[in-house]
């Protein structure tokens, strides 16, 4: 990782990334960074000192893929950022036209997560994003749960040419832990007791959910494509596993049936419901609890799922 | 670089060989006129104005022709095939199983297709993105296709505005107009982009000395659009019986 040129850094992962943008910018030629107004204003060093390569398209989110989807044909690396609602579903045939139908990349990052901008109602809150990027050939997600991760995954993804989906949240973990597309273990305990997969921001909160379970706690900061081989090899021949994820309920469902196809297993999804839509209002942790996504919200059904 | 064709030669209608080709691809021998609501245009850059070498079609530098319109693709094949990059004889099972052709045009199967297409409305913006990135880094033109019913997508007002405002001179778009807009272009379809900071000219399909100048002119600080009337009689070609 680069270093950073001023200033402390930043614990948000929204604010990271808007950090990381100018030593991005210093240290690959070849990248742009294309918005539509959100995060203009966070980046104007980044705009003072790279003219011309923090293009914002204005409120235009189609042009915002489209232009993105030029410029690497043009044999640039674009970042594109915008909230996650504006980003993936609103130009959703963009993202599978412009990007994945040309066979080209971009690193696309958004912000808002599932319902980090809760007091702004649905308009504004995405928790289908990552189902609907892992729906499309080609992507890989990366799902930080620390700022530090944030950085390290913007760096190395810079450099490549693939397509991928970055996903920013308000809530974080203490620590960063190996970004490196892997499952890590974070927790250990007996063999073969259950595996409570933690996914990007959950971690510090399944642990907390599960600290007194005879449960192992794993760890991925990239969902897609999952680690399937990790997490056969941890699960063992008999797999009681809860797969723990920050957006859509069962988003990592299919992914996991096909790394367990081979054995028996009970798998338990927790996520955003998909059944309903949350007509209120109030704070993050407020919608977190009325998701299930709190450590009273897991612990229940892991506990379950124990029996 | 090498071009395809000198640019000091006198535009020329279609050559008859040419509208054979596009008959290979359509099967229709009376040259169906939807199926040539392009052939003028793609015919005329491909001819007098692009910069592109069939043995060198990954060259950075190249002019860059994007066909929005996906689903008119035949004329864009035949000029291909013409102009030699790719054999005439894929131009005779287009669609099958085996063939790289479609009757929507995919960039990673056919060497000179620049852009996947077929859902309209997505080749402005691309085109927009390109024109950005080569900006400043390379020779090259930027020339994207559109119908005048596909103007329809909001997404090409998105993309009018922005390669406007950007001021994107190595940018053309030819709107082909075959009057084929179900609820119109009051106004006019080039007053869209005029409004926007584009440098307009209008032009009749088969005046290929005007249509040629056109698609040739660029200026330095804005983008150009040529809109092609493709629905007056043409003077230079007779009707089939």
């Amino acid at each position: 990782m680069t270093t950073q040129a001023t200033g402390a850094r930043s614990l948000d992962l929204r604010t990271r990334f808007y950090e990381e943008i100018d030593p991005l910018l210093d240290a690959f030629p070849d990248v742009d960074v294309v918005l539509a107004v959100i995060g203009s204003g966070y980046l104007s060093r980044a705009i003072e000192r790279h003219p011309g390569r923090v293009i914002d398209v204005g409120i235009r989110e189609q042009a915002l893929i489209g232009v993105a989807g030029g410029l690497a044909l043009a044999g640039r690396r674009p970042i594109v950022h915008t909230f996650a609602s504006f980003l993936v579903e609103r130009p959703y045939e963009q993202v599978k036209l412009d990007l994945g139908h040309q066979d080209v990349g971009a690193v696309l990052v958004s912000a808002g997560a599932s319902y980090d901008v809760s007091a702004g109602g649905r308009t504004h809150q995405a928790p289908a994003d990552v189902a609907l990027i892992s729906a499309l050939p080609g992507w890989t997600v990366h799902v930080p749960g620390h700022a530090d991760e944030v950085a390290e995954i913007l760096h190395r993804e810079a450099e490549g040419t693939g397509r991928v989906y970055v996903r920013l949240s308000g809530q974080r973990n203490s620590r960063p832990h190996p970004v490196d597309g892997r499952l890590h273990l974070m927790r250990d305990g007996a063999r073969e007791t259950p595996v409570v997969l933690a996914v990007g921001p959950m971690l510090d909160t399944v642990l907390e959910a599960t600290a007194d379970l005879p449960v192992r706690v794993a760890w991925t900061a990239t969902p897609h494509p999952l680690d399937a081989d990790g997490l056969r090899a941890l699960a063992g021949p008999t797999p009681v596993l809860a797969v723990v994820e920050p957006y859509l309920e069962g988003t990592s469902a299919a992914a996991v049936a096909a790394a367990l196809a081979d054995r028996p297993s009970r798998v338990l999804h927790v996520g955003v419901p998909r059944d309903a839509e949350l007509r209120r209002y109030g704070t993050p942790r407020d919608h977190a609890a009325a998701h299930g996504l709190d450590p009273a919200g897991i612990r229940g059904p892991v506990k379950e799922l124990l029996g | 670089m090498t071009t395809t064709s000198p640019p000091t030669t006198t535009p020329l209608p279609v050559p008859q060989r040419v509208r054979d080709l596009v008959a290979r691809v359509t099967g229709d021998e009376k040259h169906d006129p939807s199926a040539h609501s392009t052939l003028d245009a793609v015919w005329t850059l491909y001819d007098q104005v692009l910069r592109v070498d069939p043995d060198a079609p990954d060259d950075p530098d190249r002019d860059r022709f994007l066909l929005s319109k996906g689903h008119g693709p035949a004329s864009t094949y035949a000029v291909l095939a013409e102009k030699g990059f790719f054999p005439a004889s894929w131009l005779d099972d287009v669609a099958s199983w085996g063939s790289r052709l479609g009757h929507h045009p995919d960039r990673t199967l056919v060497p000179g297709i620049e852009i996947g297409s077929g859902s309209l409305g997505h080749g402005l913006p691309i085109a927009v993105g390109l024109a950005l990135g080569l900006r400043d880094r390379s020779p090259a033109r930027v020339v994207v296709l559109v119908g005048d019913a596909e103007l329809d997508e909001g997404s090409n007002a998105e993309a009018i505005q922005v390669a406007g405002r950007f001021g994107l001179g190595n940018l053309t778009c030819v709107v082909v107009d075959n009057h084929s807009d179900g609820l119109g272009w009051p106004g006019g379809i080039a007053a869209r982009f005029d409004l926007e900071g584009w440098s307009c000219a209008e032009v009749r399909h088969h005046d290929h000395p005007r249509l040629a100048a056109a698609l040739r002119r660029t200026e330095p600080d804005r983008p150009t659009v040529v809109v092609v009337d493709t629905t007056a009689a043409d003077p230079t070609r007779e009707v089939a019986a």
